[in-house]
């Protein structure tokens, strides 16, 4: 859909072009599908790390799901928003664009906020990375999660200064999309850390 | 200040650095010095180091690639002179944890900056020609992976002088990797240039691939690609799926040695076979990332050498993508006796000897193309009839160490250095001449002198097989590998053989620089000058050589396989007609030469230490590829006036030679 809707603003005449909008999008596709084998790695060592507690705490003791739940919701929600940006976007909307991208970097921010809070009270009770195999795994599955949300906020910003500067071109445009795709791409990998990591470690 | 670097780094009491040391400064410093005196700075940043031209970077790629053949090359001549002398308590010329930073370095670099360059340096060089496009599809990126790989090879020889490198193999096994058997900065050196250029590996694997499925020309369906890009498409899929493994990997060791983190620590529930599961499920498709492309090379030197189209296509190009997917469940059988039980065992002893069908199919597709073909013994054949003979004995031995039982008998033996290396030496290595011989008129308008082809070829086969037979024969006797010195006095003539081979390959490898010379010198004798010295198949040899750096004025149009040579048989000039129109293409870019030196103080900044450095460097890569995506002049239209004029010199210069 996302590559569709770029159709309809780029000149035919791009389309055999370096950098056309529908080719940078693919790319960006396949791009995504690399740093999902990143992830897959580390889910892996996380499955088979988890139990390596070192008479440490497990998920079950140190999990805290109403905070994690918040902080789902907000990212949950900020995926609908920008969804909205998109939709924004199509319709030429550039103040609308704006809006949506903001209020997507606030939603990024509480979830934000919700990790640097967890991750620092566990470090304080003298849970951190370094107190087993389980927290290390744990601490760098999420954390990478986080850290592309932070890079995603980065770009958000980023864009944001483009939009006001550059308005919606053949520039902008593949570029919001494709920073669409990136915040798509962190919600689906969030829902499993949520499932994998939290549900699971709580039933355990 | 300055973390942990001092003086103390200097290793001014090895006399071998030292020299190294020297040679390298030396040799560095007349380098810069020519360069400056002949003024060549503004041309070599302009024309060269900001290009984003596929066929200049791919170009550049050999460069560094071949100095750093000589500098691993130098590695196992060292090894080989210390395994020669170093028995029954002779101790040799290197002590022991020199001798393990060299066997580390010399897998680390003919692995990461020998054979990955070559095989990139190639892509980039005959791809985009053979699917008839005029760039890749993402230019910028492509020139700022060859920097990141660039500075990568950098910093792998600062270790030299400036601190040590790894002692630990060149995959860096845990735990022996960890902080705690490996305190020095030896593994971070590896992690972060293996890390740098693995981040520009995978960046070229996403760009060769949308290249390869959204820039060709018209009428080039997939399977009317030439194999080199079909293997090449292949090879990039493995990459796109198995370099992050590796990325993710070196960062968890990261996380171990620099944040005191537990993955594959001893204790505190870490697990070391991770580590080696991990590393491996990204290595062994690594080595079909390499070899590929060298069987993309075979196939294309045959079919040209031998006048006939290859020799069953279809199941070359289905070959390849079984090798493909198969390269992917056979990464266990590097480490049978991990003790994961006989049914996971025999369930990847059996996998592995499955991919040696596909890789036969192939043997015997080359095989029945020369069969009735009229086949000229030119260095590029001899370099395959050596490849196929080579590999098949290669393949074999591999077979027998995919089967559990002898595995247990041969693991960590001389068996697999000699195994492997009769595999990427026979391959890659081989593949790898056979391309640099084939395509070097392609990127720079005159042939390589033959006479001199075909000695190194003689000089590296004899040399081969007197250097790695015997390690074949001294793994029956028991012999590890990566022995500094051994007690039993009775194999030393083994090893006294394999150095004479490895001399050998020494004079075929002075055989190929004395051919640069000579056919450098004669370059206006060799010319070519219609773009098509070998009567060749594919769109590569249709442009002029080296191409105008639009490649094609009109883009062609495919109609069936070796599309090209069937346009040459009936004759069909049909585009001549046609109006120029104005070309689209990218411009310069000093964002990737500038984003990678910021990586290269980023990686030497973190190995030292030195935080304050790696915080600003960081920043400025940051800041330096926010400028370059706010740049939005980056392309410009070649006009149609332009075009003209190029291609009517082309002409003149044709006319002027026939």
């Amino acid at each position: 859909m996302a590559t569709e809707s770029l159709h309809h603003d780029a000149h035919a005449e791009e389309h055999e072009h370096h950098d056309a909008g529908p080719t940078k999008v693919f790319g960006f596709w396949v791009y995504l599908m690399s740093d999902l084998v990143i992830f897959g790695t580390l889910f892996a060592t996380y499955a088979v790390l988890m139990k390596g507690t070192a008479g440490g705490p497990t998920g079950a003791d140190i999990f805290e799901l109403p905070l994690i739940l918040f902080g789902t919701f907000a990212l949950l929600i900020s995926s609908f928003t920008f969804g909205m940006g998109v939709l924004a976007m199509n319709a030429n909307r550039v103040g609308q664009v704006k809006m949506w991208l903001g209020i997507t970097f606030v939603l990024g921010l509480m979830f934000l906020g919700m990790e640097i809070y967890e991750f620092h009270h566990l470090i304080h009770e003298g849970f951190g990375p370094d107190r087993s195999a389980f927290l290390s795994a744990f601490f760098t599955l999420v954390g990478t999660h986080g850290l592309h949300v932070t890079f995603g906020m980065i770009w958000i910003l980023v864009m944001l200064v483009q939009l006001s500067t550059k308005g919606l071109n053949d520039k902008t445009r593949p570029r919001i999309l494709c920073l669409s795709l990136f915040w798509h791409f962190l919600d689906i990998v969030w829902i499993c850390v949520f499932s994998f990591v939290y549900l699971m470690g709580v039933l355990v | 200040m300055f973390g942990k670097l001092s003086l103390e780094a200097i290793p001014y009491h090895e006399p071998i650095l030292v020299i190294a040391g020297l040679v390298g400064i030396l040799g560095g410093a007349a380098l810069l010095g020519a360069l400056t005196y002949f003024r060549k700075w503004g041309w070599l940043w302009n024309e060269w180091f900001t290009s984003v031209d596929h066929k200049k970077l791919g170009i550049m790629y050999f460069i560094v690639a071949l100095i750093m053949l000589l500098r691993g090359f130098a590695d196992a001549l060292m090894m080989r002179v210390q395994q020669a002398i170093a028995a029954g308590g002779s101790a040799g010329i290197l002590p022991p944890d020199h001798y393990d930073q060299i066997f580390t370095a010399h897998g680390v670099i003919m692995i990461f900056f020998v054979a990955m360059p070559m095989v990139i340096g190639l892509m980039n060089l005959v791809v985009p020609l053979q699917i008839g496009a005029r760039d890749v599809a993402f230019p910028f990126l492509n020139n700022l992976s060859f920097w990141l790989f660039a500075v990568s090879a950098l910093l792998i020889n600062v270790s030299l002088f400036v601190g040590e490198f790894a002692t630990t193999g060149w995959l860096a096994y845990a735990p022996l990797s960890g902080i705690e058997y490996s305190p020095g900065v030896g593994v971070d050196y590896w992690i972060w240039a293996l890390q740098i250029s693995g981040i520009g590996t995978t960046l070229t694997g996403i760009n060769f691939f949308v290249t390869i499925l959204k820039m060709r020309t018209k009428g080039m369906t997939l399977f009317r690609m030439p194999i080199f890009t079909w293997t090449s498409l292949c090879a990039n899929v493995l990459i796109i799926a198995s370099f992050p493994i590796l990325t993710a990997t070196i960062a968890m060791l990261t996380l171990d040695r620099y944040l005191g983190m537990n993955f594959f620590t001893n204790d505190m529930g870490g697990n070391v076979m991770m580590y080696v599961n991990l590393i491996w499920a990204w290595g062994h498709p690594e080595v079909y990332i390499l070899i590929l492309p060298a069987f993309g090379v075979f196939s294309e030197v045959i079919a040209t050498f031998a006048r006939k189209r290859l020799f069953g296509y279809h199941t070359m190009v289905w070959a390849t993508i079984a090798i493909t997917v198969l390269s992917f469940i056979v990464w266990l059988h590097h480490f049978f006796t991990m003790g994961a039980g006989a049914n996971v065992n025999a369930f990847f002893g059996i996998m592995t000897m499955i991919i040696a069908i596909p890789t036969g199919v192939k043997v015997f597709n080359w095989l029945f193309t020369i069969f009735r073909g009229r086949l000229e013994l030119t260095s590029p054949v001899l370099w395959t009839l050596g490849f196929i003979i080579t590999f098949t004995i290669g393949g074999m031995t591999g077979v027998m160490l995919a089967l559990p039982a002898a595995n247990f008998v041969l693991h960590n033996s001389l068996f697999v250095i000699a195994h492997f290396h009769n595999v990427i030496v026979g391959g890659v290595v081989f593949g790898m001449m056979a391309g640099l011989t084939y395509w070097f008129p392609k990127a720079f308008g005159f042939t390589l002198d033959e006479k001199w082809g075909k000695r190194s070829f003689w000089c590296w086969i004899i040399g081969f097989y007197v250097a790695f037979m015997p390690l074949y024969v001294l793994s029956f006797y028991g012999a590890a590998r990566r022995m500094n010195s051994y007690p039993n006095a009775e194999w030393q003539p083994w090893f006294i053989v394999a150095l004479i081979g490895a001399l050998l390959i020494a004079a075929g490898i002075a055989c190929t620089l004395i051919q640069f010379y000579v056919s450098v010198r004669n370059r206006d004798k060799y010319a070519d000058v219609t773009g098509d010295p070998w009567d060749g198949r594919t769109l590569e040899w249709a442009a002029s050589s080296p191409p105008a750096f639009y490649n094609f004025a009109r883009l062609p149009v495919v109609g069936d396989i070796d599309s090209f040579w069937s346009q040459k048989q009936r004759g069909n000039e049909q585009l001549e007609d046609a109006p120029y129109t104005d070309i689209h293409m990218p411009r310069n870019t000093v964002a990737g030469p500038i984003i990678s030196v910021f990586a290269m103080i980023f990686g030497f900044a973190m190995v030292w230490h030195i935080w304050w450095l790696a915080g600003f460097s960081a920043i400025g890569m940051l800041v330096s590829f926010l400028m370059r995506v706010s740049n939005d002049d980056i392309d410009y239209y070649v006009p149609a006036a332009e075009v003209e004029r190029i291609e009517l010199a082309h002409q003149q210069r044709v006319e002027a030679q026939a």
